[in-house]
């Protein structure tokens, strides 16, 4: 099973403003403008998870419209393309 | 270069050479009150690109420490739009010490609003509107925003008007300078005004920007906020140089719009602009 972990905080700058969240990603220069729940994911990733267990913890945490793996795990791949978070 | 004008304008310090006289009669000018930079900043060279291109149908080619290749040549009599463009380019492509938003600026009492929108909105126009309603003109073109205190720099070189705002400044401003009219430029018509003396004299003193407004012209008058995520993303567009500057252009954005309310305005003349500007700030 594939573990995600987020990029190491200090390769991160995350202010939220009003819906939107800004990601400032030291590593790569680009700055981010996502929406929930990529920030939650980010802070439920601060420890190595598979994909049913981050699902379990947002679904537990937050109200998800869309409690779907398959939609997860594409979220977690835009994510690890723009290096913000890690496959192990 | 056969000719040199050397001008500072807010913190920034030009040199323009050039390969003919008028450009630089004309800088010498119009900038006649401003300062002279010690060291320049920026060299603009405006130059022939043959020898004899220089006396036959003469192009202005737009040179300098920074350059966008395979730029179009101006004809000289708009050799002083060039020596703009140039040093426009010098600020879009060379600054790294502020960040640098497309944006006009006017200040009252210490409060500075940012104006940003696309060619036609009305930021020059505005900006020169309300100079003449007695507001500190900071510029029509560029902010310079400090990363490290957040204020807003002014940067009031001449204030660019275009085609139907040609008019409407000269009966606002009827004792102003005015530069020659250019006609047939890219843009169409083009008459630069020179800023006010206070705008000259005070353009070293920043202002804590207090409004950052994305004005509409041409539209029934409406408002409405513009949330911290849609300025930054606008501003980010609006800026030449926010990349280039990396995190400290990130501080410098994030500070600004968390800080400093946005408004989107419609407005179908200035006169109601004002109104709207004045009752906002």
């Amino acid at each position: 099973m594939t573990l995600y972990r987020a990029a190491p905080a200090a390769t991160l700058r995350i202010v939220p403003l009003d819906a939107l969240t800004l990601i400032y990603h030291r590593a790569s220069g680009i700055t981010h403008v996502v929406d929930a729940p990529v920030p939650e994911i980010l802070e439920a990733l601060a420890e190595p998870l598979g994909i049913d267990l981050l699902l379990a913890r947002l679904a537990a945490g937050y109200d998800l419209l869309d409690a779907d793996p398959a939609a997860l795990a594409a979220r977690l791949d835009e994510l690890a393309a723009a290096g913000l978070v890690e496959r192990l | 270069m056969r000719h040199v004008a050397s001008l500072r304008i807010g913190p920034v310090g030009f040199r323009v050479g050039c390969d003919w006289r008028a450009p630089v009669a004309a800088l010498d000018d119009l900038y006649r009150d401003y300062p002279k930079p010690e060291i320049p900043d920026f060299n603009v060279h405006l130059f022939a690109a043959r020898p004899w291109r220089r006396l036959l149908r003469p192009s202005v080619h737009i040179g300098g420490d920074f350059v966008i290749p395979d730029a179009a040549p101006l004809p000289l009599a708009q050799g002083l739009l060039a020596a703009e463009m140039g040093m426009n380019l010098q600020m879009a492509l060379g600054q790294r010490g502020y960040l640098l938003l497309h944006a006009s600026a006017a200040e009252r009492n210490g409060r500075a609003v940012l104006m940003t929108g696309i060619s036609g909105a009305g930021k020059s126009t505005l900006a020169a509107l309300l100079m003449a309603r007695g507001w500190r003109l900071m510029g029509d073109e560029f902010v310079l925003l400090d990363p490290v205190t957040g204020l807003a720099h002014a940067f009031p070189r001449l204030i660019s008007l275009k085609n139907e705002a040609i008019p409407v400044m000269e009966a606002a401003l009827p004792n102003a300078r005015f530069g020659p009219s250019l006609v047939g430029t890219p843009k169409g018509t083009i008459r630069h005004l020179v800023p006010d003396a206070r705008a000259i004299a005070a353009m070293a003193e920043p202002a804590e920007p207090a409004l950052i407004l994305f004005p509409r012209f041409g539209f029934e008058p409406a408002e409405r906020p513009v949330p911290p995520s849609e300025a930054f993303v606008r501003l980010t567009q609006a800026s030449t140089n926010y990349v280039n500057l990396a995190e400290r252009g990130f501080d410098a954005l994030t500070r600004l719009v968390r800080t400093v309310p946005g408004r989107a305005i419609d407005y179908p003349d200035g006169k109601t602009a004002l109104a709207m500007i004045e009752a906002l700030a």
